[in-house]
């Protein structure tokens, strides 16, 4: 017998959990301009994110989906991107929505319950969050497809998590962005838990990273709270495929520390040591700490950047809650290019029997 | 409870779906199961709903009874392909040497304040389906009794699970193993100047409209159809033949609804006991909007109310 296929899944970190380089560091890493503004947007997404639990929590806001620990690999993959590559987030990427410009205060009036969070101003050719889970694989690879047609240097970049890679989708749209060698890049986010569900009851593959090989794609496993780790593979992935080198898959490895949402209660199935443990692992202490080593941050300049996100955190929410009320037209608005005529009617209907009471939750 | 009995005195029973395990459910239905049956009969399945329903159909053709949940109507669409051109067709094609007594849960309609796709009732696609029955019960007894039938179903059966009535509703249950009738309505509450036809969350509505009605002195017969393929046509055109009045209620968008098919029936069997127009008040066709509107989307008693008066020409 000969061996007709090896392949090798290569785990990549430069900032361990202590904050101390343990590989070479890249250009951006070297820039302290850079990383302050990576540490500066992962220290929002968090500020904000808790905002978002306790307007939930308060009733005024629906089933919100945390990101608490994911921040390191939102801003990671935001900053690789260039503005106008194509995202095709899942429900719990509000990192890298906010580092490519869409506000607090749309993010927050979609989990609100109000479509409108999804018209985002910029950037206008990203998708909107995909609840529906590994859909939104096959749309970047169709984006992507558009691109190759037209020759345009620009990438499409899907998330997905780690319960995602059991659906039909997901290996759909792996093969595709193979055997069409698309400008795509697919970023597993591999936090451990689909909601109650642990990774190891959801395959029995090593890694990820190697569901790409089948599809003949690179995959490579980074440290998904090493936000340098994350920037560094996903950028030379994009980079590669802007330029025709075709699509990657990156598994960043991270942890779910919130609830899967407001909605669940992961007391009931996750071990505490589990979750405890995973806190010395965050994403922004390591930085912090990186960064403190380098001398370029002190005590008072953190303190400093909470009260700053605090207060940009609170403009946007009282934005959110000053949003005017859609009216029951909006059930009938965009829902084509033109109303057809017996859905004028209905609309006519539901003015007349408008509650105007519906409000928040 | 209902699982619970059925796994006790049928050992080809078993519970499958997304969190069914642990998490007992993400609406608890499960709660328990896996702890009293342990893993190999209550399974968390991968993340896939294709797999959930054909695991199902490769389990039930191999003499298990599975009883499968999807977590949202609104997530049950890689499982159609499956559904449809297997589960439903398997007897039918293999001439009776294969079959399917399958149960697909699933969580049905709006009213929760969830989030996308967590709120749909597109029971409508489902009830084209030859082959396939489709249960929405309206109460936890009927909950009870109806899931009991389905499992016991020799065929595969959705049973859809309104949501709304998860929370607002509790009623002691006894879990005594008895079934309910498949393929049977109830009548809620006699009338005889109207019928109204409806079933899931919207009884609901319908129980308070039909009581705003009585106020009036208008009285409602309010019917919950309750399997929703196939209807229980007895049970509507007697109801009409004594109040000439048909008004159908349901929260999913009207545009080839079930409640086309009940009016057609009653044009079919009972045009002649017809006094007046039969009404629908339904959802929009529209999308199911975010929670900010849903409530404006649903039936609502006033609604229901007014389509009454309609057929009464008040």
């Amino acid at each position: 017998m000969t061996i007709v296929a090896e392949f090798t899944i290569r785990y990549r970190r430069i900032l361990d959990p202590k904050g101390q380089v343990v590989a070479p560091l890249p250009a951006f890493a070297q820039d302290t301009a850079e990383i302050l503004r990576m540490y500066r947007a992962m220290t929002q997404a968090r500020v904000f994110d808790a905002k978002a639990m306790n307007l939930q929590r308060t009733g005024q806001l629906g089933t919100y989906p945390s990101c608490l620990g994911h921040e390191a690999t939102h801003i990671g993959v935001g900053a690789a991107m260039n503005p106008d590559d194509v995202l095709a987030p899942v429900y719990r990427e509000a990192g890298t929505q906010l580092w490519r410009g869409v506000t607090m205060t749309e993010i927050l009036v979609y989990w609100g319950g109000d479509e409108r969070g999804n018209d985002f101003a910029g950037p206008r050719q990203d998708f909107a969050w995909c609840v529906p889970i590994a859909t939104q694989t096959l749309h970047a690879a169709g984006a992507a497809m558009a691109f190759k047609i037209r020759a345009e240097r620009r990438c499409a970049v899907a998330y997905i998590g780690d319960g995602g890679t059991s659906e039909g989708a997901f290996y759909e749209a792996l093969n595709l962005a193979g055997v069409r060698a698309l400008p795509v890049v697919f970023v597993v986010v591999n936090n451990g838990w689909a909601i109650s569900v642990p990774v190891a009851a959801q395959t029995a593959a090593q890694t990820l990273a190697q569901k790409a090989i089948a599809a003949g794609i690179p995959g490579v496993q980074v440290d998904g709270n090493d936000v340098f780790a994350v920037r560094a593979a996903v950028g030379e992935a994009v980079e590669a495929a802007r330029r025709g080198a075709g699509p990657a898959l990156i598994e960043a490895l991270t942890y779910r520390l919130s609830d899967h949402t407001t909605s669940d209660d992961a007391s009931r199935y996750r071990p505490a040591a589990e979750l405890r443990e995973a806190w010395a692992l965050e994403p922004l202490l390591r930085l912090r700490r990186h960064l403190l080593d380098l001398g370029v941050w002190t005590a008072d300049q953190e303190q400093e950047l909470q009260v700053q996100c605090a207060a940009e955190v609170e403009s946007a929410v009282s934005a959110y809650l000053a949003t005017p009320a859609q009216s029951t037209d909006a059930m009938f608005d965009h829902l084509f290019a033109e109303l057809p005529a017996h859905l004028r009617a209905q609309r006519a209907a539901a003015r007349k029997y408008a509650i105007k009471s519906s409000g928040h939750h | 409870m209902a699982h619970g009995w059925e796994m006790e005195h049928d050992a080809s029973v078993v519970v499958i779906g997304q969190d069914v395990g642990a998490n007992g459910g993400v609406f608890r239905a499960t709660a328990g199961l896996q702890e009293r049956f342990g893993k190999e009969r209550v399974q968390d399945t991968p993340l896939a709903e294709a797999t959930i329903a054909g695991m199902s159909v490769g389990m039930a053709t191999q003499g298990l009874k599975p009883v499968a949940e999807i977590q949202f109507m609104g997530f049950m669409y890689p499982a159609l392909d499956q559904i449809v051109n297997h589960m439903t067709r398997m007897r039918y094609r293999t001439r009776g040497r294969l079959s399917c007594p399958i149960v697909m849960r699933m969580p049905h309609g709006g009213g929760i304040h969830a989030p996308e796709h967590h709120s749909e009732s597109t029971e409508a696609m489902l009830c084209h389906i030859p082959g396939l029955r489709v249960v929405c019960p309206s109460s936890p007894a009927r909950a009870y009794g109806l899931l009991l039938a389905a499992i016991r179903n020799p065929d595969p059966v959705i049973f859809l699970e309104p949501v709304r009535l998860y929370r607002a509703m509790r009623q002691e249950v006894q879990d005594d193993g008895c079934a309910l009738p498949l393929d049977a309505s109830f009548v809620l509450r006699e009338g005889d100047d109207v019928t109204i036809v409806t079933w899931g969350a919207t009884t609901l509505e319908t129980l308070r409209a039909a009581a705003e009605l009585d106020a009036r002195g208008i009285g409602a017969e309010v019917i919950d159809l309750a399997t929703l393929s196939p209807i229980d046509s007895e049970t509507i055109l007697e109801s009409v033949a004594k109040t000439g009045r048909l008004v159908i209620a349901h929260e999913a968008a009207r545009n080839a609804g079930v409640g086309a098919e009940v009016a057609a029936l009653v044009c079919e069997h009972g045009l002649y006991d017809l006094e007046a127009p039969i009404q629908r008040v339904t959802g929009y066709d529209t999308v199911m909007p975010l929670f900010k509107l849903e409530l404006d989307y649903m039936p609502s008693a006033r609604r229901i109310v007014d389509a009454v008066l309609l057929t009464l020409e008040l």
